[in-house]
């Protein structure tokens, strides 16, 4: 345990530079006051991306708190690829906060993503229960307020409440599982669990517990009924965000649990992540067929692709681990993609049924593109990267021995490339008499999408970076 | 730049050429020098191949090239060519070719039929200069995924169900191979060593046979789906008939040969302990795939069903050759994938420029066209006659070596399908020669035919391509059959050791 000095606060740089954020946001608001947009958006915007590029200066790693706090290269790659995320979700999102509707209302939304962001950096770095615990709650509650973002809409505020509720109920499953952990370990610290934790009843009990509170926020088969409900109801960018950048980082954070507090039980998880992956792939991908609606389509979508994200944790292995991150990033550019194409098509024409997709590519090529790019990513089609993640995913279980689980992996793949062609259908083929009319994003949107589309170009053909991952990931074994 | 990552990357300049240009005319205009460029420089490879050959370089593959691609995967750009990749190129670069001669009136939306029938090009030339597993799975998913949209959007009839039941078992059938091929990275360390993708290294790997077992059939399972392997032929009729014609060219006479290509060269190739132990079943099936993809084509009044059953056939044909484990009939093999790949892509081409005429393929509506367009039917006769296996042609080289080799081995079962295969050529006849009868000579039954004109010049391009191909190689077969057979001595030798 090292003793706590000022400048140890640098190893929180992540955390503490959002909350300077949302001071600044704050302090501009009142200053400058809510009438002038281009001002708040610009700020915004501005602001985070600074906070971005903050992230990524080399600053050394080091525990705070008595361990309570911790930090790796691992963990700081996680936040900085969350914050990139995040800035595009920003970027897609400004010319929807323009809107009349959101008179008065466009800091609150940049307010409440950042602080759910530091809740999920707290969560990510936490090295205690507590701690975790904190961080998961900061990362749920303002996200509820999030998805009741549009006040006047019964959906919308019935998608916060719901969202709330379950939520509240999820966290409480998860602290009683925190509470048998305690009661069997004395202790909350990581630290000390890694160590003493044996397969005594309790702590299985405990893991159980602790799994479901974080399956809840990966909505996970069985854990999803929200999902989709949720995800319709709330504003199209708030859904992005939620199915995005939340998702990722409860991956991240369940996985790494698993990973060390949780290793001495890893042959008690394997099990329950085998079923549980199995349930997510095949009934995400087949609750996905028969969507008509966009947002509940991309649920779907995006639980079926959790169920891909177990098979590298199931590996256990510094390999398995290592693709669970590529693969996770690589998400997030892909899923950023087709979302801020939907985003911007509901922004300009308020459609968001997949029948008024129809004939997209003769009036908006460069959008269907873009959406065509990142449902390829998403279906796992060369040469765009979300080919490699998944690829690697299926070496990795299967270099842990898992080939039958692999082999029903490969066959939700076919099963979901049936329904992400679908969007490509009716982009290209289905003719319109009415389609969606010629019309130009403004320069935010393009920024954000060709961020994404950068991302998921890229990605696969350099292969450093899976490298980089690699040497800072680790597996069970050591 | 070396000589083989050409072939990747004047396609993809062609591609981004086309995407800057203005019109169809450009559009098409570009396609023709790029594959042109492509043509010569497929040509120059045979070249300085046989060079390297005749300058004594034995190894088994040349012009070798490595670089690092997923590092902690190892992973590597791997890339080189035998006697059998070179050949394939070359068919590749033909059939391209001609195919983009066949799409010279492609109008709507020229730009994008162009863009994605060169990346499926680009695909192939990738997958057969590929000798890394990996890379080469890429390359063959970028071959297939752009039929989707090649049948969907310019294609004709049931084309959105067509397009979507082709991929749908073509990515299927991809995603069981890449299980296998994962399977054999994974077992590339049972002799020590580190584990590795490329084929070279995998070929010197004795894989536990417990493992081939399992693996063996996902290989030959997933690349034979490509090949047509009955049961799994199901997509190949509806998704001929569906697409367009260039599109059909290259996918018969290019594509299905890739599946061709991986059973030979991965799945037998790599796992041939256990290929030998499961020959017999996929022998029935391929029997099967031969005989009933005859009797099928007898049963089709459309003439693109016609073909595309006619191919179920013939590729049977290459998917049992490849089980024989002899040099006789791998070489078969080998040259009934060019051989089929030349006649099946005229065939096609052939179907394209009569149905843009007479805007039926029934051929029970037609009739007479010999007087009305003889060239064309002149073409069609030469295209039937071919297919039939007539000397002088390519097919009869190929099929001829297939079925001699094939009885080389004095097993019974063997002979008894052997001759099964074979006497799939005599139904040929049948569907071929009716076709063609019914379809060139007799009466004119419609008047309104009488007024339809001859090819065109473009036209005439595809046809003298290809039928300058198919005799080429049915008149001096030797130096591409020495060339095939020199590749194959390294497989064989493994073979030998069973």
């Amino acid at each position: 345990m090292s003793i706590m000095n000022l400048n140890s606060f640098i190893y929180m740089r992540h955390e503490l530079v959002l909350v300077a954020v949302i001071l600044l946001f704050l302090l501009a608001e009142i200053v400058v006051g809510s009438k002038n947009k281009n001002f708040t958006v610009n700020f915004a915007a501005g602001l985070f991306l600074l906070a971005t590029a903050i992230g990524f200066l080399p600053i050394p790693y080091g525990e705070m708190f008595g361990g309570m706090y911790q930090t790796s290269e691992v963990n700081i790659l996680m936040k900085n690829v969350l914050n990139v995320g995040v800035l595009i979700v920003f970027l897609q999102s400004i010319a929807w906060l323009k809107k009349d509707e959101n008179e008065g209302r466009i800091t609150e939304f940049f307010l409440l993503i950042v602080s759910t962001l530091v809740g999920m950096d707290y969560m990510i770095s936490a090295g205690d229960f507590l701690m975790f615990y904190l961080g998961l709650e900061l990362a749920t509650i303002p996200m509820a307020a999030l998805a009741a973002y549009q006040v006047y809409s019964i959906k919308s505020a019935e998608a916060g409440i719901k969202l709330l509720l379950l939520a509240a109920l999820s966290s409480g499953i998860m602290l009683y599982g925190v509470s048998m952990l305690y009661g069997a370990n004395e202790s909350l610290y990581f630290a000390d669990l890694i160590q003493n934790l044996s397969n005594n009843p309790l702590n299985i009990l405990g893991l159980i517990f602790v799994f479901s509170g974080l399956a809840f926020k990966i909505s996970i088969v069985p854990f999803h009924f929200w999902t989709a409900d949720v995800y319709e109801g709330a504003p199209m960018n708030v859904t992005s965000y939620m199915s995005v950048i939340s998702k990722a980082s409860a991956a991240f954070v369940l996985m790494t649990l698993l990973f060390t507090v949780f290793k001495q039980l890893s042959q008690e998880w394997t099990y329950a992540l085998y079923i549980t992956s199995v349930l997510t792939m095949t009934m995400g991908n087949l609750f996905a067929l028969r969507q008509k609606n966009i947002k509940r389509y991309l649920a779907f979508s995006s639980i079926a692709q959790a169920g891909f994200i177990f098979l590298g944790i199931i590996a256990g292995s510094q390999m398995g681990m290592s693709t669970v991150i590529y693969f996770l990033a690589i998400y997030i550019f892909s899923n950023l993609a087709v979302f801020g194409v939907a985003g911007a098509i509901f922004n300009q024409t308020g459609k968001e049924s997949i029948d008024d997709y129809n004939g997209l590519y003769k009036t908006n090529p460069a959008l269907a593109l873009t959406m065509t790019f990142g449902l390829f990513s998403l279906a796992g089609i060369p040469p765009v990267a979300g080919f490699f993640g998944k690829f690697f995913l299926f070496t990795a279980a299967m270099e842990s021995g898992f080939l039958w689980l692999t082999v029903i992996a490969v066959v939700n793949t076919i099963i979901s490339l049936y329904y992400y062609l679908l969007i490509i259908k009716a982009m290209y083929i289905i003719p319109n008499d009415q389609p969606i009319e010629k019309f130009s994003s403004d320069f935010y949107m393009k920024a954000g999408l060709i961020l994404a589309t950068v991302g998921i170009l890229s990605i696969g053909f350099f292969g450093g970076i899976h490298n980089y991952i690699f040497d800072i990931s680790f597996g069970i074994l050591n | 730049m070396d000589i083989l990552s050409l072939l990747i990357v004047i396609p993809v300049l062609t591609l981004v050429a086309i995407a800057f240009s203005k019109s169809y005319k450009q559009v098409r205009v570009i396609a023709a020098i790029g594959s042109g460029i492509q043509l010569i420089q497929s040509f120059n490879l045979v070249w300085q191949y046989l060079q390297e050959r005749a300058s004594g370089n034995t190894a088994t593959m040349v012009f070798t090239k490595s670089y690092v691609w997923f590092e902690k995967f190892n992973i590597h750009y791997d890339i080189g060519v035998d006697g059998i990749s070179v050949a394939l190129i070359a068919l590749t670069g033909i059939i391209v070719s001609a195919g983009v001669y066949a799409s010279w009136g492609v109008k709507e939306q020229a730009k994008e039929f162009f863009i994605w029938l060169i990346l499926l090009a680009t695909g192939v030339f990738g997958f057969f200069i590929a000798i890394d597993l990996f890379t080469m799975f890429v390359f063959y998913e970028i071959a297939v995924i752009p039929m989707y949209l090649l049948i969907g959007v310019w294609g004709s009839g049931k084309k959105e169900y067509s397009a979507m039941k082709l991929t749908l078992m073509l990515m299927g059938a991809s995603a069981i191979l890449l299980v296998a091929l994962i399977g054999l990275y994974l077992y590339s360390d049972v002799d020590g060593g580190v584990r590795t993708w490329n084929i070279l290294e995998l070929a010197k790997v004795t894989m536990p046979i417990e493992a081939q077992r399992i693996f063996f059939p996902m290989a030959f399972v997933g690349f034979g789906a490509l090949g047509a392997l009955f049961p799994f032929h199901t997509w190949s009729p509806d998704g001929h008939a569906s697409a367009p014609t260039a599109v059909s060219m290259l996918h018969a006479g290019v594509l299905m040969k890739l599946g061709g290509y991986g059973a030979l060269r991965i799945a037998v190739g790599l796992m041939p302990e256990a290929a030998q132990e499961q020959a017999w079943f996929f022998m029935i099936l391929t029997g099967i795939g031969a005989v009933y993809g005859a009797f099928g084509a007898i049963m089709q009044t459309d003439l693109k069903y016609i073909n595309a059953y006619s191919s179920v056939s013939h590729l049977a044909m290459i998917l049992f050759a490849v089980l024989m484990f002899n040099v006789t009939a791998l070489n078969g093999a080998v040259m009934q994938m060019i051989s089929h790949g030349f006649i099946t892509a005229l065939f096609f081409s052939l179907i394209g420029m009569i149905y843009g005429r007479t805007h039926t393929r029934d051929i029970y509506k037609m009739g007479g066209l010999m007087k009305v367009m003889p060239i064309l039917a002149g073409s069609y006769m030469v295209a039937s006659f071919a297919s039939l296996g007539l000397p002088g042609f390519s097919a009869f080289v190929a099929e001829m070596t297939i079925f001699v080799g094939a009885f080389q081995n004095p097993d019974i079962f063997y002979r008894i399908t052997a001759v099964l295969v074979t006497s799939s050529i005599v139904i040929t006849a049948v569907y071929i020669l009716r076709a063609a009868g019914i379809l060139l000579m007799g009466p004119i039954k419609n008047e309104e035919f009488k007024e339809l004109s001859d090819s065109v010049w473009y036209e005439k391009v595809t046809l003298v391509i290809l039928i300058l191909s198919i005799t080429v190689v049915g008149m001096a077969p030797l130096w591409l059959s020495n060339m095939i057979t020199d590749s194959l001595t390294p497989m064989l030798q493994r073979f030998a050791a069973l």
